[in-house]
């Protein structure tokens, strides 16, 4: 598999419901940086994640995904190379964090065995026999997190992924997030806080 | 292990999660078909020539029980989104929780069929066929549900719609199916229309999974 090096958004621009939500907007993230969208509420953060993970359309502009050698295909990359964490966690209130955790192990291609080491980084040893129901908003937040940090995919897409985390939580993410970095991942998150990593800012709306 | 596998694993660990799920359709069933007898004339001879109808009737309407929270559930909690980004396309994905709902609801209402058709009062002898028709039929009712589920998720009044989508399009199966087991216990040549009821279900699997996935992708734009 080509791995990604680089995603360029030029001249986006996004309708919900007949509004427009912005235009014009271009990004350039490179292997090894993170990007971090900012803008008020409603300004389309979340679509823009959306709309690069293929799930809304955009009314106009280009996106081009490059690998080492050369432009790949965005099906392709959204089918291994892309994760994103939006704000619901993707996680089933009936079963255990852990069948969800190794479920997700093998739907993102990732080993078991890298999926509960995330989890153990993330501190969640001694809920993973509990059903998602019972975990904390903070603790689903960590297991999505734990999910995200084992698939090996280059391109992150983070949608306030601080939010429900305590301190130590934001701290360990951002650890997290510096070692995908360091290891060539693409990195872009919407946020409102400050994300603890170096990012380059990019403000939607307002 | 390979992708679908480990999805249907999944979804029939989740459809036995969600409140035994397979044993209320089977429940629900085996209430319709074990009452009617109670609230119709007092007349055995009428009631066993409307028994295979009347179950059949009653196993297409259990097989739909569930059918709305297929695809609903997974849009709720975000996990659409996941499963969108995997390394099957979307047309596979929902494929696969189809025939899930079939393995955990249309296998279990199959194995109740004879039954729920005997204490109408149908003959012995039809048992066999009962059990092959809702079997086969099993798959038209969840792909074709599913397909309401799908094109129902956008919307809000969802339960209604379904059944405004599904019920038209599941008229032949129940056409066919009927056929095939009246004529089974009649003696008569069966096969004709055995033969509709695979054929309707086979398109129904092949052709369904491209407008579930069309719904499920407007759904979550």
């Amino acid at each position: 598999m080509d791995p990604l090096i680089r995603l360029s958004v030029e001249n986006l621009a996004v309708e919900r419901g007949g509004r427009e939500l912005f235009r014009a907007l271009s990004l350039l993230c490179e292997a090894g940086e993170a990007v971090a969208l900012t803008g008020p509420n409603g300004a389309g953060k979340t679509s823009l994640l959306r709309a690069i993970a293929g799930f809304i359309r955009p009314s106009a502009g280009a996106m081009r995904f490059e690998g080492a050698a050369g432009p790949i295909e965005a099906d392709e990359v959204r089918r291994a190379q892309c994760h994103l964490i939006g704000h619901l966690d993707g996680l089933s209130d009936s079963r255990t964090a852990r069948a969800e955790l190794i479920f997700a192990a093998g739907w993102t291609g990732a080993s078991p065995a890298a999926a509960l080491a995330g989890a153990g980084r993330f501190g969640l040893e001694r809920v993973l026999d509990l059903d998602v129901r019972r975990l904390s908003a903070g603790q689903r937040r960590r297991l999505a997190l734990a999910r995200l940090m084992a698939a090996p995919r280059a391109l992150w897409l983070l949608d306030e992924p601080l939010s429900p985390l305590d301190t130590a939580g934001r701290a360990l993410f951002g650890e997290v997030m510096a070692d995908h970095l360091a290891r060539g991942g693409l990195i872009i998150a919407a946020v409102h806080d400050p994300l603890p990593i170096r990012a380059r800012a990019l403000a939607i709306g307002g | 292990m390979s992708a679908f596998r480990l999805l249907m694993r999944r979804e029939i660990a989740l459809a036995w999660g969600r409140g035994g799920g397979p044993l209320l359709a089977v429940g629900f069933f085996l209430a319709v078909t074990t009452s009617f007898p109670l609230a119709a004339a007092p007349a055995p001879a009428r009631l066993a020539s409307e028994a295979m109808g009347v179950s059949w009737i009653a196993l297409m309407l259990a097989s739909l029980l569930s059918l709305d929270r297929l695809f609903d559930r997974d849009l709720g909690s975000g996990a659409l989104d996941l499963l969108s980004l995997g390394a099957l396309p979307l047309e596979a994905v929902v494929a696969g929780k189809c025939l899930a709902q079939w393995v955990t609801s249309g296998v279990p209402l199959a194995l109740a069929a004879p039954i729920g058709a005997l204490a109408l009062g149908a003959p012995p002898v039809a048992a066999p066929m009962v059990f092959a028709a809702a079997l086969i039929g099993g798959l038209t009712f969840a792909f074709l549900g599913g397909t309401g589920a799908a094109l129902a998720l956008a919307s809000r009044r969802g339960g209604m719609l379904i059944a405004l989508i599904v019920l038209p399009l599941l008229i032949p199966p129940v056409i066919f199916g009927g056929a095939a087991i009246e004529r089974f216990a009649a003696g008569s040549a069966w096969a004709g229309g055995l033969a509709l009821l695979s054929g309707y279900s086979l398109a129904a699997v092949a052709l369904t999974p491209f407008a579930m996935a069309a719904g499920v992708r407007n759904a979550g734009a």
